[in-house]
This record gives C-alpha cells, sequence and structure tokens, in this order.
C-alpha cells in the first residue's frame, strides 16, 4: 500500500493538526496525486455515504468530494444561479485536473446532486453514474435491492480496477473500516465527553482526512492522535455545550468552525455524516455485501436526505441533544441546499417546542467574512448562558 | 358535414374541455373536504394513481393546486404566508405555495383543497419526499416513498426484461404491494383487482393517444403548442389518469389534431420557426411569456415537460391486464427512468428531437424553484450545440415566485434569439443560391 500522507508520523498533536489542516486546504489534493503517481486508481464520490468498502477492497482509493474553497474558473459556466457551491466546486477541481479520477459515483440526495451523473457523462471520458441507495427506507425488500444495487457496483468497479473481489477482500474492507468507524467513535466520544480537549474544528480536520487517505493510513492517525488528545492539560471553559447540524454535505468553512468553537462546545455534529454513517461494526461473517446494505438501513445515522419513518429528524436532533447533554443546538444550512433549508426549519419548530435555544444561520464553503456571525453567535450564548 | 363547419367544431374544442374537466376536477376535491373523504395526495411523476383508484381514493395533484395559484397570478400571497411561516426564500415555490394553502385551511382560488389521509411521493423528485415531510409533520399523515431506481449511466439503459431491469422491477413490485395494503388500512376497503385492470386499460388507451398527439407535431405546421396546450393536455392526463373521463378526452383531442394535421392547420396562422422548450413553463407571466415567441412566428413543437412530467403516458408502455401488479411496478419503472433520462441525460435526445421534429431552435428555461430539471441544463445546452445544428437560448427564471422574473429582460434575450435564428436563415439562403 502506498504510504500518501506520512507527513503527521511521528510527529506531535498540534503538528498533526496543522498538517491535517493543511491537507484539507490543500487545492491539489497532493495525496490523491501520490496515490495516481503510485500507479493506483481512484474512485471520487459525492456527499452523503458511500460504501467505500467495495472500492478498497478492489485496490482503489475511496476520494470523498467534499467541495474546495477555490476559485471557480472552469465549473460556473455548466451550472445556473441558483444551485450551492459544493456542486460547482466539486466539477471545477474535476475540470482543472486537480481531482483525475478513474470513475465518479453520485447519489440521488438531493434534486442538484442526481444532475451530477450526467454532467460528469458528459465532460469526462471514464465512467460516471448514480448509485441508487434506496429512498424507500421502510420497504421490506430495501435491503436485497441494495444488497442487488451493490453487486452491480461491485461488477462496475472490478472492470475499472481491472481485478475481482472476493468475498474474502470485501471482508477485509470491511474490518478495516469497522476499526476506522471506531475509532472516529472514540474521537467523537472524547468530544462529547470531554469538549475542552477536542474543538470541533480540530475533530474535524482529523475525521475529514480520512475522505483523502486509505483507510489504513487513517486508522494509523487516529491512533496516533487520540491518546495525546486525552492527555491533553486543557481545562474546562465556560462555554455552551451545543449540537450543530447543516453539515451532512456542502462543508462549513473551518474558520467558520473555529468561530463556533470560541463560544461552544460542539458535542455532537453531523460533519460529513457519511463517515460515520454505519453507527456500529458492519458484521463480517456472512454475505458481505448483505451486512453492508442491512448496516446502510439498520444500523445508521440519519440525515435530511434520507426519509425514514423510523427516523423523524427533528426527533433524531432531540435525541443527539439529549444523549449529549447539550444546551442548544446550532442550526445551519448551506445556502441554496433545498434539504437542508426545508430541514432547518423543521428543526427549529421542534427545538421551539421542546423550549431549546438554537442558532439558525446559513453558510458557503467560500465564505471569507466571519464577523457578524461571531457577533451573533457570541450573543446567543450569552443569552443562554445568562438566562 | 362541410369542412367549415368540421373546422368550427373541432379546432380549440379539447383546450376548451380540458379547462372544464379541471374545474370539475377541483370541484371534486372540494366535495372531497367538505365530506371528509380520506384523499391522497400524489405527483405528477411516478405516481401509481391507478392503485388509489382501485380504492376509489380522490387524489389532489399538489403541483396542479399549485401552478393554478401561479397562474392567476395569487401565488405571491401563498408564497408569502409560507415564508412568514418560517420557509426558505431558496427553497420550491410549488411547496410554499401548498404551505400557504395548507395554513390557511385548504384555501384555494379553484377549490377547498382536502387534508391528505395519504401520500405517495416517488423519487422522480426529491423535492417531493421532503414536500411530504411537510405534511407529515402537519398531520400526521402517513406517506409511502415509491422508489424507482433509474438510469445509472448516461446511455446505458436498463430495457425490459433485462438481468439488471428485472432486478429492480421486484422492488418496485414489492413496494406496489406494499402500498396496496396501506391503502387498505387507511380506506378500511379491501383491494379489488378488477378495479385496477379497469383504471390500467384507460391509461392504456390515454397512453395510446397521448403518443399520437405528439407524433402528430412532426406535422408542418404544428398542430398543438408543446408550452400551453401541452401544459393543459398534461393537466388532464395527470389528474384524470386511469378513467373513463380522460380516455375520452384524449381520443377526442386526437380526433381534433389528425384534423388539423390533415387540413394545415397549425397553431399559428405562420409557423416561422419550430422550437423545442426544456425546463418548467414560467407560470407568473404564463400567456406573455409564450406571445414573447409566437409573435417572431415561433411555436414550441415538443417539450421535455411533456415527456418528463406526463407520467409515462409518451413512452410505449401498454399495461398487461392479466398480470396488473407486476405489469404497473414494470411499466412505472420503465417509464420512470426514461422520464428521468429527459432531464438528467437530456443531450443526445435532444439532438436527435430536433432532427426528428425539424427544429430551428431550443429554448432552455432552467427556474430557481426546480434543481431536478434545472441543475443540468447549462452544461446540457453545451452538448447540444455540439451534437445538433440549432440555435438555443438559455434564459432563467422560476415558475412560480415572480421576483425571480423578469419579463423585460426575458423579451431583451428572445428577441435577440429569434434575430439570430432569422440571421441565420437568410444565411442559409444566400449560400443555397450562391
Amino acid at each position: 500500500m502506498t504510504d500518501v500522507f506520512p507527513e503527521w508520523r511521528d510527529k506531535p498533536l498540534e503538528q498533526v493538526l496543522t498538517v491535517c489542516r493543511d491537507l484539507l486546504d490543500d487545492p491539489d489534493l497532493l495525496t490523491v496525486r501520490r496515490w495516481r503517481e503510485a500507479g493506483g486508481k481512484v474512485l471520487g464520490h459525492f456527499q452523503v455515504y458511500f460504501p467505500e468498502e467495495i472500492a478498497h477492497a478492489a485496490g482503489m482509493l475511496p476520494v470523498k468530494l467534499r467541495g474546495a474553497r477555490i476559485e471557480r474558473t472552469h465549473a460556473d459556466s455548466h451550472f445556473g444561479s441558483y444551485l450551492c457551491s459544493i456542486l460547482k466546486s466539486s466539477l471545477e477541481l474535476a475540470l482543472s485536473g486537480t481531482l483525475p479520477l478513474d470513475m465518479f459515483v453520485t447519489h440521488p440526495i438531493c434534486d442538484a446532486a442526481r444532475n451530477l451523473a450526467g454532467v460528469w457523462n458528459r465532460n469526462f471520458d471514464y465512467p460516471a453514474q448514480i448509485l441508487y441507495l434506496p429512498q424507500n427506507a421502510n420497504s421490506a425488500y430495501a435491503a436485497q435491492y441494495l444488497r442487488d444495487e451493490y453487486a452491480r457496483l461491485q461488477g462496475d468497479i472490478q472492470q475499472i480496477a481491472g481485478r475481482s473481489i472476493s468475498d474474502d477482500d470485501l471482508r477485509r474492507s470491511i474490518a478495516l473500516f469497522n476499526e476506522n468507524r471506531r475509532l472516529l467513535r472514540e474521537l467523537y466520544a472524547i468530544k462529547r465527553d470531554t469538549p475542552w480537549l477536542l474543538p470541533v474544528d480540530e475533530a474535524y480536520v482529523l475525521m475529514a482526512a480520512g475522505g483523502l487517505i486509505p483507510r489504513e493510513e487513517h486508522n494509523e492517525l487516529l491512533a496516533h492522535v487520540i491518546p495525546q488528545i486525552r492527555s491533553r492539560a486543557a481545562r474546562p471553559q465556560d462555554k455552551i455545550r451545543t449540537v450543530f447540524s447543516g453539515g451532512f454535505c456542502e462543508q462549513p468553512p473551518l474558520d467558520m468552525l473555529q468561530i463556533i468553537a470560541q463560544s461552544c462546545y460542539v458535542v455532537e455534529d453531523d460533519l460529513l455524516i457519511g463517515l460515520r454513517w454505519i453507527l456500529e461494526d458492519v458484521p463480517v461473517p456472512g454475505d458481505p455485501l448483505c451486512n453492508l446494505a442491512e448496516s446502510y438501513l439498520n444500523r445508521s445515522s440519519y440525515s435530511p436526505v434520507q426519509h425514514d419513518r423510523r427516523k423523524p429528524k427533528e426527533k433524531m436532533l432531540l435525541q443527539w441533544v439529549r444523549d449529549a447533554q447539550a444546551e442548544a443546538v446550532i442550526a445551519a444550512a448551506a445556502k441554496m441546499c433545498e434539504p437542508g433549508l426545508d430541514e432547518q426549519l423543521a428543526y427549529a419548530k421542534e427545538l421551539d417546542e421542546s423550549g431549546i435555544p438554537y442558532f439558525v444561520t446559513e453558510f458557503e464553503e467560500r465564505m471569507t467574512s466571519f464577523d457578524q456571525l461571531q457577533i451573533q453567535l457570541e450573543t446567543f450564548v450569552e443569552n443562554v448562558l445568562f438566562e | 358535414m362541410n369542412a367549415p363547419t368540421e373546422a368550427a367544431d373541432l379546432v380549440g374544442r379539447s383546450i376548451k374541455e380540458s379547462g372544464q374537466l379541471i374545474r370539475r376536477w377541483f370541484e371534486r376535491l372540494t366535495l372531497a373536504a367538505e365530506r371528509g373523504d380520506p384523499t391522497a395526495y400524489v405527483f405528477v411523476s411516478g405516481n401509481l394513481i391507478e392503485v388509489l383508484q382501485a380504492f376509489d381514493m380522490p387524489v389532489a395533484l399538489p403541483e396542479i393546486y399549485s401552478l393554478q395559484t401561479a397562474v392567476r397570478h395569487v401565488a405571491h400571497d401563498y408564497i408569502n404566508t409560507a415564508e412568514d411561516y418560517g420557509y426558505s426564500a431558496d427553497i420550491c415555490g410549488y411547496v410554499k405555495a401548498d404551505v400557504g394553502i395548507q395554513l390557511r385551511g385548504g384555501e384555494h382560488p379553484l377549490a377547498k383543497i382536502p387534508r391528505p389521509s395519504l401520500v405517495i411521493a416517488s423519487n422522480f423528485c426529491n423535492t417531493y419526499i421532503k414536500w411530504a415531510e411537510i405534511w407529515e409533520r402537519l398531520y400526521q399523515t402517513p406517506v409511502f416513498v415509491l422508489d424507482l431506481p433509474s438510469t445509472r449511466e448516461a446511455y446505458h439503459f436498463s430495457e425490459i426484461g433485462s438481468p439488471g431491469f428485472e432486478r429492480d422491477r421486484r422492488y418496485v413490485e414489492h413496494q406496489v404491494r406494499e402500498l396496496i395494503g396501506l391503502c387498505e388500512q387507511v380506506t378500511g376497503k379491501k383491494f379489488d383487482i378488477d378495479k385496477l385492470r379497469e383504471a390500467l386499460h384507460h391509461s392504456n388507451q390515454m397512453a395510446a393517444s397521448y403518443r399520437r398527439m405528439i407524433e402528430l407535431n412532426r406535422n408542418v405546421p404544428a398542430v398543438l403548442d408543446a408550452v400551453t396546450d401541452g401544459t393543459a393536455y398534461l393537466g388532464v392526463a395527470n389528474a384524470l389518469r386511469g378513467t373513463p373521463e380522460g380516455s375520452a378526452f384524449f381520443a377526442a383531442a386526437v380526433e381534433e389534431l389528425e384534423y388539423k394535421a390533415a387540413h394545415g392547420i397549425g397553431v399559428l396562422p405562420e409557423e416561422k420557426y419550430r422550437l423545442i422548450f426544456v425546463g418548467v413553463p414560467c407560470y407568473p407571466i404564463y400567456r406573455r411569456f409564450r406571445e414573447m415567441f409566437t409573435e417572431h412566428g415561433g411555436v414550441f413543437v415538443n417539450s421535455t415537460y411533456m415527456h418528463f412530467a406526463s407520467g409515462g403516458f409518451n413512452y410505449n408502455i401498454e399495461y398487461d391486464l392479466e398480470h396488473p401488479i407486476e405489469s404497473l411496478a414494470a411499466g412505472a419503472l420503465y417509464s420512470g427512468a426514461l422520464s428521468m433520462d429527459k432531464m438528467f441525460f437530456i443531450d443526445q435526445p435532444l439532438a436527435e428531437m430536433s432532427r426528428e421534429y425539424r427544429i430551428d431552435g431550443i429554448v432552455f428555461h432552467p427556474i430557481k424553484s426546480c434543481r431536478t430539471v434545472s441543475t443540468g441544463l447549462a452544461d446540457a445546452r453545451q452538448a447540444v450545440m455540439r451534437l445538433a445544428d440549432v440555435m438555443t437560448l438559455y434564459v432563467e427564471s422560476d415558475h412560480m415566485d415572480r421576483r425571480v422574473v423578469s419579463e423585460a429582460q426575458l423579451k431583451n434575450r428572445v428577441d435577440a434569439f429569434f434575430e439570430g435564428m432569422a440571421t441565420r436563415k437568410l444565411q442559409r439562403a444566400a449560400s443555397r443560391e450562391g
């Protein structure tokens, strides 16, 4: 396996955080380039969830497309006006050659994202497709359907990777990703139980790095930093415990998370929720595709882009608030994100009824000015603290 | 009967009748609201209306009653109500008009809209599902998401009978059976498969007529305007799907259009430019929008709207009445996939349509409200220009929200588009002569 991100090795926590921040800010996607230079193939998948185990089992690097804070010189002419930024910046990365892919997969998470397969098909020679994750999560047939859909995807990936994937290959990948999920749960437990040890922006960079490097390296990185985080000398401060929602697809700028971290402990969030979508270990024995499918449906988190009668989203948010003993919610939404904006109102109504304070805001990945947000948020926090 | 009398009787008959039928459909909704009859909310694409008809459930189509508020120039009242409630300016105008209607107890210019007892929301448009969640929250209405997996990769269609299609069809058939169970719970009635057969029979007849109508527009001059006439026909196709009234209406409409084709009666006295419309109409200035084109002699002879919003009537589907549930599942899946292709993978179909219908220009009309239809249009336009020898126009506005519609700017762009096409015609004529 290619070591595409050696910069963090043997470094103390603060330096690891710095190199992870640099990795996320790097418009040239250095780790992806290194992987390809070593002869590896890359599968780029759009938000929110993708069964990366299948690509991994084929020896490909699954890369999570999460937009970028870059100047768009190519992509804007391919889209109309009323669209979120992540669509455009993701295409910009591909059109500019920064993100060379061998395969692209999008999902029917929203009306805009579904169109990306067509846009990609018209502009690139490599295969681009829609993975139809089941949208009737409550059908008794959904798991079987998804198992079959994963088998179809596996066939396509095998062709591109130029090798077949055995069940044992898949089981090994599932075990590796289970370890990754376990480490991320540990990271989030630290943030929830001792948030003064791990601000939201730092947790975010450590987690998000996983979308750009092989999971083997990410596991090593997390295993390297978690003990260091636990042994930090930080002390609790006078900040409120909050849940951040609205980061399931387009990502708020890191600066915005830092601003939030100045006055809030974010004890739960949905940032890049796809990386933490499956809540428990995926069973390793048995039919691996069936195990992945059932885990997606039955052992999973929630997001505004999935309807599941078992998981009313506003009730799930309240559950998060209770489980994390949060005092307030930051109900954010990316600009022009229809599912996010719809859900923002549903959350607000539910939080009103429950008497839980909340702060409503919109963001865009390219935002650069946060002064107003900072003032508004500090005012909100003071109100919560001194009411 | 001599020709002039026939013309007077026939020409324009179907559009008048479509208005009457839609008014009666609204009256039935009012009656359902007053009597408290269990009513289903469904959307124009992927709705399985025939199953609901087997349970005699009245059907409300929120897209149709929402767009009527825009055509009647009152959409902003309802949208304002929804935005005052908290909805963003940047979400679908259909949704907000409906929220306004719901918050006013079903008050609508043409009817009293009954509350939903059941919602079927297909994945044809993700906003359908988000919209349904609003009623789920307001009224605790059961929401059935009908998942129709579609084409995975451009131009790699799963044909009926292929292994991929069969895998998906089994999923859809399972869902149809689950929906039937839910309808039994909601209505307290037993499922009657013969009623389903009857509804499918009418849908088969409507579909055959609908396809003939679109085919007739290959005629020069075109016999129907694919935006305004097309929308009227779509209204009946959706509201009266699977009914004898719908079947009779389309048979009569074909008779009228056949007559027009046979006698050279076009949409305009003089058809100068044949156009395709891509997107959803601009309802806030519905009549004026059309006039911007007709005053230059432009006629919309086809539209993607007539394809993706017809519930699959435009595709060669005939339900097998011996196996109605299996066939309904196959039809929903197949027509759903082809309809979605008309939005997501539209470039090659548009290029082919341009040749088949002898098209001079294509009008792309992305709208703020509908990202399903609009997201890929700018990119698709570039591809079409590489594939087909046609002029194109790209103008953004909205189908509901008049704040996003700038009539002067639209007209300016449309005028320039026709100037371009006129120049092109002159150049071509000159080069032929030269």
